[in-house]
């Protein structure tokens, strides 16, 4: 099958084009060896079946990172290369497409963001450009689909010049310079309220403010979405697998299959939070509580990255990150992690060396409270009153940064500074949107869905053989000692290791005072992720990352605790 | 004069005229991505406590740390 391959500069809208080529059917993958991803689709186009790919963004072939290594490496398998072309910043895009044609394969532009151009002043000659470089241009607008059309229509006409004389960089810019300024025409527009928008954002007095806003904003639509997709889909899909699961429950009869499988019987009724068995709770919480969230968060996510923000916020957040050991990136795995932390620990692989990544992931799963945590944490000290949920989640935000200084300290490796561009506000697409979330949940469910039967299947196994509560006997009196709370409720901390739902319901029926719940919930939330999230750690970090990882969860979880412990408890 | 465009402040309108050290492919990496010499850029923000500058060249903005951006030597009018 003819392979097509999409090179482009980073956030010129060559993923729209990519979209509008495909159809449904595109898969999302790994580089092999590499943490970078890119995606690949089939498309009839005139008549012909042909395999499309989305190399990642780059500036020049000689790369300078490894998404850019790994453009390099996919351009080798085209047997044609769609350029996309970004109008409004033609100059700088020329580089890659010189570049490009000395590859001596098949080659056509896509002028894209067409009208973005005009707007802001700048007149491209299409035909001047075309006699220029002597290849097809084709004038685009990706995102309402104008010019697509033509595009195929003309894929036939791409070609390569055979005898093409190989550049130096400095050449290179000489032969630039000459084109655009035979081609371009720039008329100088005064800043308009898109200009002074974007700038307010970025300033740092004016931007912070506007951040808090729309960070607010976001998390109020995220529950929107997330509460409307449970009460409207999730919920009613519960209610209808009921009767289902109360027959199981009646086959089984009592005995220790049926606390395995559907748990306690509650009022007679299967209680999807309470019952705590494997095809009850243990299928409720992760589909029916946990996935609308991850849904609405992907949602939410891909708002922030079509409208232009999420660089923005990138920018204004850096201070904090750059301290941390990481960059203004770092707010995705932050953010996706709140909804679940799967997805953040998948989303910690764009980030660029292993230090950065070995931090990000360290600090989510330790400090990061995802939905069903957060629950965790309102339903148990709800009743104690709302200034003590506010403590821990302060805890939870004073270990994230005590830790991040920590670890940019302790942890050998480079942390590039931020270096990204930012791009014009632009209107997100509703098309573009969905098909972008509908792309991401299908990848997650893939990727995550695998690790997350074998952990649980191995949590299972470790709990059945009582495993966790020999380990539980063992640390027993040093946690006693150290934590000053009861018994049992150290009992329920060492059991609730990968389930936080077990250790609630061991915890709510033992009638402790405020101070030791709150000691409690926070060493619960501190201490480690769930078991999925530590399935995707190992895979993303490796297997002694991931050690070091839980270590350093586990001792700043038992620190804060103790420390903790003498601020409340005495 | 040449200055390293972290002395400039916001708002400020300056011409590059060079980079400072870090090898050939960092000084590409600049390049490609529009911060070449002779061009004008324009200081968007400079961020307190040595945190990030964001720079307006050709109308596009980039964000760049205060390592990368103290190696961009700058001519002011």
């Amino acid at each position: 099958m003819k392979r097509i391959v999409l090179m482009g500069n980073p956030n010129i809208g060559k993923s729209v084009v990519f979209s509008r080529l495909t159809g449904a059917e595109v898969i999302t993958s790994n580089y092999p060896g590499t943490t970078v991803d890119f995606s690949r689709g089939r498309a009839c186009l005139q008549g012909e079946l042909v395999e499309i790919i989305d190399a990642p963004g780059t500036y020049s072939l000689q790369p300078t990172n490894r998404a850019e290594e790994v453009a390099a490496e996919v351009l080798r398998w085209a047997d044609l290369i769609i350029n996309v072309v970004d109008a409004t910043n033609l100059e700088r895009n020329l580089f890659l497409t010189l570049e490009l044609l000395e590859r001596q394969k098949p080659l056509i532009l896509a002028l894209n963001m067409w009208d973005e151009a005009r707007r802001s002043g700048i007149e491209i000659d299409c035909k001047a450009l075309e006699e220029n470089l002597d290849l097809p241009v084709a004038a685009t607008i990706a995102l309402t689909g104008e010019g697509i059309r033509e595009l195929v229509g003309r894929l036939s006409e791409a070609r390569f010049h055979p005898q093409v004389k190989p550049l130096s960089e400095e050449e290179r810019w000489i032969e630039i310079g000459r084109i655009t300024k035979e081609v371009q025409k720039v008329t100088h527009r005064h800043p308009g309220l898109g200009d002074r928008l974007s700038e307010a954002t970025i300033r740092p007095l004016t931007g912070m403010p506007l951040a808090l806003m729309v960070i607010f904003a976001t998390f109020w639509l995220v529950r929107l979405i997330g509460e409307g997709l449970i009460a409207y889909l999730f919920q009613p899909l519960f209610e209808l697998y009921r009767p289902l699961a109360m027959s199981i429950s009646a086959g089984l009869g009592p005995g220790m299959l049926h606390d395995l499988f559907i748990g306690k019987i509650i009022d007679g009724e299967i209680d999807y939070v309470q019952s705590m068995g494997l095809l009850t709770t243990g299928i409720y919480v992760p589909l029916g509580m946990v996935l609308p969230y991850i849904v609405s968060f992907y949602l939410a996510l891909s708002l922030l990255e079509d409208s232009g923000y999420l660089p923005r916020l990138a920018t204004l957040s850096d201070n904090l990150f750059h301290r941390l050991g990481m960059h203004g990136h770092a707010i995705v795995p932050l953010f996706l992690g709140l909804g679940c932390n799967v997805p953040g620990a998948l989303s910690t692989r764009n980030l660029e060396t292993r230090k950065q990544r070995f931090i990000s992931a360290t600090l989510l799963g330790l400090a990061v409270p995802c939905t069903a945590k957060s629950a965790m944490i309102f339903g148990v000290l709800g009743s104690y009153g709302q200034s003590y949920v506010l403590l821990v989640f302060a805890a939870l935000a004073v270990v994230y940064v005590a830790a991040g200084l920590v670890l940019n300290r302790a942890v050998r490796g480079e942390s590039p500074e931020i270096f990204l561009e930012i791009p014009p506000y632009r209107r997100p697409g509703l098309y573009m949107i969905l098909k972008k979330t509908w792309m991401r949940i299908r990848w997650f469910l893939a990727e995550a869905i695998p690790f997350l039967f074998l952990g649980v299947l191995l949590v299972n196994v470790l709990y059945t053989v009582g495993f966790m509560e020999w380990i539980a006997r063992i640390f027993s009196p040093f946690m006693q000692w150290w934590l000053a709370i009861p018994g049992e409720a150290v009992v329920a901390l060492l059991v609730g290791f990968f389930r936080k739902d077990l250790a609630v319901g061991m915890l709510l029926p033992l009638g402790l005072n405020a101070g030791q719940m709150v000691v409690a919930t926070t060493v619960l939330s501190l201490y480690f992720p769930c078991v999925a999230t530590f399935a995707v750690l190992v895979r993303e970090l490796g297997a002694r990352d991931t050690l070091k990882s839980a270590a350093v969860m586990v001792t700043a979880a038992l620190l804060v605790g103790g420390a903790m412990r003498w601020a409340l408890i005495g | 004069m040449q200055i390293p465009v972290t002395s400039l402040k916001a708002g400020a309108v300056a011409q590059i005229t060079a980079f400072q050290g870090q090898g050939f492919s960092f000084q590409r990496r600049l390049r490609t991505m529009g911060i070449r010499e002779g061009k004008w850029l324009k200081v968007v923000a400079a961020y307190p406590f040595a945190g990030p500058m964001v720079l307006d060249i050709d109308g596009r903005q980039i964000t760049l740390g205060r390592g990368i951006a103290q190696r961009i030597m700058v001519r002011v009018e």
